[in-house]
């Protein structure tokens, strides 16, 4: 099962990730995970949130470029070697992680991570085969 | 000792001069009158007959030529003599999809050479020295138009062409390069390898450089002169008219002399094309006077100078021009190519993508960088780098296949390129010209 998320096109310019943000707060937009890969001249904000849609549409409004696209969510135990066993399964099958990040949930003690695979489908089913809970919007 | 000038002519009294221009000119609308049937088109659609031409007053009444019709007329269209009487063909940098092509008979050479000559003369070359030509060799003009100029003179050649700085350095230590032409970037380029290579300029023999094909300024000039232990030169030419040595700098170093027995300059107001008077700038409009292959008709260079006919401390009595101030179109020359943002536009839009683009130009370590911002498209899929960098990738490699010049693309958020009503700005020049 799938997860959402937002993809935001972030230029490398002071002040750009405070005003996603706050078009996010604006909105009563929780965010729940959210990442940054950089490069030189850009970077690109990813996020999980309470209601992508809508949070798409807000940033969107705002002159951002946003994509949502499908990664992901699998709980983990919060405890050393959680997130390995998940990651050798996966590698073991011949998946590839295309990018990774995680967060602690207060809720159920469990930690997620946020995945993006090669082959999303192959992995969510082999995932699930396996037992890992996974994560919804 | 050199010889001040290579030809009397460069020194005639001015009514000599005038009274040369008048017979060439005559001849030259007759030339291409019956020869090219676009010139015989336009010369009927104004009730011109060549009769009518008489002197160079009557040049005003005459068409102008632009580069759209050499494109229209590609690759040969324009020539007026047989192509068995075309011994040289050449080429000029990144235009839209076509080139524009240019002819030459053997005496267009020997007039080309002869203005390459002048310009070394008035750098104070001749027989004795060795021209070391960095120039690119090819269907450019620079290279042989300079290599056949030191032919003319009787000098050594070096033709090294472009690139490979430390055998550059090394020919001009074991070679003794005495004149070295190329454009003022490599110039400079090769002055900043020089000191950093630790080689004293007692072990070079340069004394001179002609240095053309692109703008430059009279701080660079002073830079490359001290780098390089010369007296650097400016020299002009585009190869529509001929190439390299249409104008040169003298030792007055204050503007360049026009060969008015080739060609005759005028100065016009771009806009309305009516013709200004000495020493008022405009865009400047060229008409070939001896030329066989490709004689062409009030060309509209697009680049804005001026003229003056104050007498020179170097006796020449040749009009000068003044450094290029800018362009009445928008091209761009970016390492000597020249580039049109149109040209960028078409790239995109043959990509699929919006035409809102930034020209970002400037100078890095003497040599010329382009940057294009291009918008994304606001349905462009961007959760990974890898989807980004492969559209940015995409559009380099098809901006280099068509401008023939590499360049920076950076995507940037949709709707954060200037939008302005009217023409639109498309160029950041942070080149200090």
């Amino acid at each position: 099962m799938a997860i959402q998320q937002l993809s935001v096109f972030v230029e490398n310019t002071p002040g750009s990730l405070a005003e996603i943000t706050e078009v996010l707060a604006g909105e009563n937009i929780d965010i729940r995970a959210l990442s940054i890969a950089d490069t030189s001249d850009f970077g690109i904000l990813r996020l999980i949130v309470d209601r992508p849609e809508e949070a798409r549409d807000a940033l969107k409004g705002r002159g951002f470029t946003v994509s949502i696209n499908d990664v992901i969510g699998i709980g983990v135990d919060d405890r050393p070697g959680g997130l390995s066993k998940a990651l050798r399964l996966l590698g073991e099958s011949g998946l590839v992680v295309e990018y990774l990040y995680a967060y602690v949930s207060r809720v159920d003690g469990l930690a997620y991570g946020i995945l993006r695979m090669d082959d999303n489908a192959a992995a969510e089913k082999l995932l699930a085969e396996n037992g890992f809970r996974e994560l919804k919007n | 000792m050199s010889k001040p000038y290579l030809s009397p002519m460069e020194a005639a009294p001015l009514h000599e001069i005038r009274a040369l221009q008048s017979y060439r000119l005559s001849r030259t609308v007759r030339r291409v009158y019956e020869n090219v049937p676009f010139y015989r088109k336009k010369f009927d659609e104004l009730g011109i007959k060549p009769d009518d031409i008489k002197s160079v007053d009557d040049l005003p009444k005459l068409p102008f030529t632009y580069k759209q019709d050499l494109r229209d007329n590609y690759p040969y269209g324009l020539f007026a003599a047989p192509m068995d009487e075309v011994v040289r063909i050449h080429a000029s940098s990144g235009t839209t999809g076509k080139q524009t092509v240019v002819g030459y008979t053997q005496n267009d050479l020997d007039m080309w050479a002869e203005c390459a000559g002048r310009a070394l003369t008035a750098a104070g070359g001749d027989s004795s020295d060795f021209v070391h030509v960095s120039y690119g060799y090819g269907l450019f003009t620079g290279g042989l138009g300079l290599h056949d100029g030191a032919g003319r003179i009787g000098a050594s050649v070096i033709p090294a062409s472009t690139g490979n700085t430390r055998r550059q350095l090394q020919i001009f230590k074991d070679f003794h390069s005495t004149i070295l032409c190329c454009t003022p970037s490599y110039a400079l380029f090769l002055g900043e390898a020089r000191r950093d290579a630790g080689i004293p300029l007692s072990e070079i023999s340069l004394k001179a450089g002609v240095f053309g094909a692109e703008p430059w300024t009279d701080e660079m000039r002073r830079k490359i002169e001290e780098l390089l232990g010369i007296r650097a030169y400016d020299i002009y030419g585009l190869s529509e008219i001929t190439g390299p040595g249409v104008a040169y700098e003298c030792s007055e170093q204050t503007g360049m002399h026009i060969n008015e027995d080739f060609f005759i300059a005028e100065i016009i107001d771009p806009e309305t094309g009516e013709v200004l008077p000495e020493g008022e700038k405009g865009e400047l409009v060229f008409t070939t006077i001896t030329k066989e292959a490709l004689p062409l008709i009030r060309y509209r260079t697009r680049d804005i100078t001026m003229l003056t006919r104050e007498p020179c401390s170097c006796g020449r009595s040749f009009v000068k021009m003044k450094k290029v101030m800018g362009r009445s179109d928008d091209m761009l020359i970016i390492r000597g190519i020249n580039v049109f943002p149109s040209q960028v536009e078409a790239v995109l839009l043959e990509l699929g993508m919006q035409p809102h683009y930034m020209l970002v130009v400037d100078r890095v370590n003497n040599l010329d960088t382009l940057e294009i911002q291009v918008e994304m498209d606001e349905g462009m899929q961007i959760d990974a780098v890898r989807m980004i960098e492969q559209k940015e990738n995409q559009i380099a490699k098809a901006v280099e296949s068509t401008l023939n010049i590499t360049a920076k693309i950076r995507l940037v958020s949709p709707k954060t390129i200037e939008r302005s009503e009217g023409k639109a700005k498309r160029v950041i020049d942070k080149r200090s010209l």
